[in-house]
This record gives structure tokens, sequence and C-alpha cells, in this order.
């Protein structure tokens, strides 16, 4: 995959839910090689959104098609990591059963593996706890389990949402330090978080409320255009004044 | 912007190449096994209740001709309520903290999961049947006119039944609690219908007919059947066989509840 070309594309996505609109017709580029930010407040659709993109959310309308592929294609299941909020592995098993189980099943074998599991594990700095149980990890290292399940297979596509909420800050500035290098090794991220200050370490940014775009453009771009210091006050003021905002 | 792109109904593609994919499944096997290994009280209980509950039996009965006439139904019946249970809130832990919906993300087959998950409880089961029938025969006196091997086969079936019955009804449950509530609300009206209680000629018609359409029944027939005769009848045929096709439509239908994406 070339780093220029857009890792995801959509167009009119919208998702209703049980008669609610929580995407409204989103149409956007994911470019590949980057770190792209979706960032809004809780609540506004990012979980849906990264939900729909990895195919475990019916599509209402409009489509999505990632590295080619159209949105939920069983092709896509081994080629994008995924990482929920809430880190969803095995607690009763220990950090290397969940990641030689997880590896498994996104079809590592033998040496692969193992090689994969023990690179994971000295990236998301868990070494030294792969003896033991997840269920007896912090907050902070159980988050990152479900990180190291994400990188695992090295997708060329990844989805994270919230990655790094409740981590100390020298761990988040290696987490983010850690999403650059995948990047620059040509996988397309996509990062969400409801932290503006996370919004300056992206190389692109969608800016979310309410189910819609506020804008999408690197950060540069958008303080220029939204004529703001920092990119909170940008965020304020597209969301004040959204009309215009949304470019086609 | 109006939306003029067409309504995505069918996903295209949406059936993987394979249906199962025997490293997977068992992969899915050993992981439920580690599982179990880490958790040592679990795994007493499993391989323990079942010989207990004989025991009880044998006393709370205490005559060695009714212990005979029963015993064998009972062997049948524990570890189908066991495995019931234990496979409903297993599945149920999988929906709920998030690991289902993240390896119905991955290449993972569904029947990979279901398979994964029979295997593994099937092999405790094996461990469980062993358990209780040793007990039974060698110190608790229960007699058998023929081999125990008919005995052990039917149990084993009998217990994968309500593990498959177990991971089907786990996808009807919202929570927790309502899966352990399953367990009286599936269970219990068969073991009052299955004839262990009142022999299925007593009944009335329309109870008749009700335990003719559930699985325990068939359990507790081949067990009476074993009970009282040495040789494999064609009968004892029918009722393995209605077993085994309701412990293959609980896992097809477990299969088709579980969903890749959500609505």
């Amino acid at each position: 995959m070339t780093s220029d070309e857009a890792a995801v594309r959509a167009r009119g996505l919208v998702v209703r839910r049980t008669g609610h609109v929580i995407l409204d017709d989103l149409t956007f580029t994911i470019p590949g090689g980057r770190v792209t930010g979706l960032l809004g407040p809780s609540g506004c659709g990012k979980t849906t959104l990264l939900r729909a993109l990895v195919g475990v959310q019916e599509i209402t309308a409009g489509e999505a098609t990632l590295l080619g592929l159209p949105a939920g294609h069983p092709k896509l299941r081994a080629r994008v990591g995924y990482a929920t909020q809430d880190p969803a592995v095995y607690t009763d098993l220990t950090l290397t059963e969940n990641l030689r189980y997880f590896g498994t099943v996104l079809g590592l074998r033998g040496q692969a593996l193992s090689a994969a599991v023990s690179t994971t594990i000295g990236s998301l700095d868990l070494a030294g706890l792969e003896k033991r149980l997840v269920s007896t990890f912090s907050g902070g290292q159980l988050a990152r389990v479900g990180l190291a399940v994400a990188l695992l297979g090295t997708p060329g596509l990844l989805m994270l949402d919230e990655p790094t909420v409740g981590l100390d800050p020298v761990l988040r500035r290696d987490l983010w330090a850690m999403f650059h290098r995948l990047a620059a090794s040509g996988a397309a991220l996509v990062v969400s978080s409801h932290v503006m200050d996370e919004a300056a370490r992206c190389d692109h940014l969608l800016f979310m409320r309410d189910g819609r775009f506020l804008a999408q453009a690197p950060p540069a771009e958008i303080l220029r255009s939204a004529g703001a210091a920092d990119l909170e006050e940008a965020f304020l003021s597209l969301a004040a004044h959204p009309a215009g905002a949304d470019h086609d | 912007m109006t939306n003029v792109l067409p309504t995505r109904k069918a996903a295209p593609a949406a059936v993987s190449a394979r249906l199962l994919t025997p490293a997977l499944t068992a992969a899915t096997a050993r992981r439920v096994l580690a599982q179990l290994q880490h958790d040592a009280r679990t795994v007493a209980l499993l391989l323990a209740v079942p010989s207990v509950l004989m025991i009880l039996l044998r006393y709370v009965l205490d005559n060695p001709i009714a212990l005979n006439r029963f015993a064998p139904s009972y062997i049948g019946v524990f570890p189908f309520v066991i495995m019931f249970i234990v496979a409903a809130i297993t599945t149920q832990r999988e929906r709920a903290r998030g690991t289902l919906e993240r390896l119905m993300a991955m290449p993972l087959g569904k029947l990979d999961l279901l398979a994964g998950y029979a295997l593994a409880f099937g092999l405790v089961a094996c461990v469980q049947v062993a358990l209780v029938l040793l007990i039974s025969l060698a110190w608790l006196g229960v007699t058998l006119p023929g081999s125990f091997i008919p005995l052990a086969v039917v149990a084993v079936l009998d217990a994968i039944l309500g593990m498959a019955l177990g991971l089907f009804a786990s996808a009807f449950a919202r929570s927790e609690f309502q899966a352990v509530q399953f367990m009286p609300a599936f269970v219990l009206p068969q073991a009052l219908l299955c004839g262990l209680v009142v022999p299925r000629d007593h009944m009335t018609p329309v109870l008749r007919w009700l335990s003719d359409v559930l699985p325990l029944s068939y359990a507790v027939d081949a067990m009476q059947r074993i009970a009282a005769s040495a040789a494999w009848t064609a009968a004892l045929t029918g009722d393995v066989a209605v077993i085994a096709a309701f412990t293959a439509a609980a896992l097809i239908g477990g299969a088709l509840t579980l969903r890749r994406r959500t609505r």
C-alpha cells in the first residue's frame, strides 16, 4: 500500500439505531500512512463510526471502503486492527495466552506467532508480565493489552477507540511515538479521543459533533481556516458556526 | 447533500470462505481449557458436583433396587444440568466483556467458536462422567445388566447436549443474571417431564406430547434402556440419534444467533 492512497473512503454514511440518527451523512477519506484523530465529545458517534468501519455495526445508508474493500468484507478481518474502548480481552488468561490465541485467530502460526507476540509485548512495554493473569493488571496495563491485540497481525489499518484514556503522561507520549512509527511504516491509524490536547499530535483531524463532522483537515489547516490560536478554540468556534465548515 | 446512494441491505460476500478451520477450533478449545485451568474452584465444582449428588442419591434412596433403577438416569441428568449452566454463563461473559465482538471482527468462523467450546466442554464432560461412573459403580454399588460403556457414551452425549443448549440459550440472555435464570426456566421443566418424576407413559396426552419434544426425555429414555437390558437395541440407537440431532440443532442455532454486526 502506498502511503498517499486513502485507506478509508466513505460517502453519505448513515447509521440509524432504534430511530435515532447516530451518524448523519458522513463523507470523508482517511489517508494512508498518517495518524488521523477522530475528535469530539463523548456520545457524538465516534465509537459508532469506528464500529461501522470495522464492520460490526450495520450501515443504514451510504458506503464505506477500507483498503479498497467494502466495510465488513471478510478479507478485512485480518487486515484491520480494532481496539475497543474497554479492552476486550480474557482477564482469566495470562498475557501470553491472550496474545497467542488472538494471534492464531489472525492466522499467525509457529515462529511468526511467537515473534509477533514478543514484538508486541516489547512495543507496548508489557515485558515481565507475560505469565501473569490479565485480571491482576492495572488499568493502564489492561488498556495496553487491548491495544496489543489490535497490533498483533501488523494490520494495514488500525482503529483505536480512545487508546490513551487514563494512561500516565510518559506512557501516552510513548504510545503516540509508536502510532507515528506505525504510520511511517505505511499503516493508517484512526485514533479517537475526547481530549482536545491529543488533536495536535495527529497528522489529520476529523472533528465530530452530534453525528456530523465540523471539520476534516490537517491541524494547521483547521487552525488557519478557523482563525484560532489552538485546536480547542477552533473546535469551539466551529461548533458555534458549523455552516460552511464542512467542505465537500 | 441529499442521500441518493442505495441502501446496502445484504452485506456483500458476508459468508466466509470456510465454515470451520480445524486450527482455529483447536485454538479456541485450548483457550477455553486454559481459562478453566486458571480457575481451580470451577474445575473442582464441575468435576465433583455430579459425583457428590450421586452419593447423596445413594443415601436418599437407601435401597439397592431403587438405586439400580434410578442411578443411570441421574448419571445422565446431573452432567446435563451442570454443563448447561456453565456453557450459558461462559458465553454470556464472552458477550458482556466484548471478546465476542472482537472475535467476530477477526477471521474466526462462528462454527470455529462453537465447535471449540463443544470440544473443550466435551473433554471436561468425559472426565466428569468418568468420575461419576467410577464412584457409582465401584463404591456406591450401582450394578448394570451389561457393560458400562453404553452408559458412559450416553452420559457424555447428554453433557454435550446440555452444553449445546446452554450455548444456544445464552444468546437470549442480556446479562449473567438472566443466563442463570435460564437454568430453572429451560432445565427444570424438562426434568419434570423427562420421566424421572412420573413415567412418561402415565402422563396426560398434552404433557406426554410436551415430553416428546424435549431433548432430556430421550436422554433419560436411553439411560433407562441401558439400566434395563444389556443389549444395545434399535430403540437406544433412536434415542442417541435424537440426542445428537438436538445437539447439532442447538449448535447451529447458536451459530445463527452469533451476529457479526449489530443493527
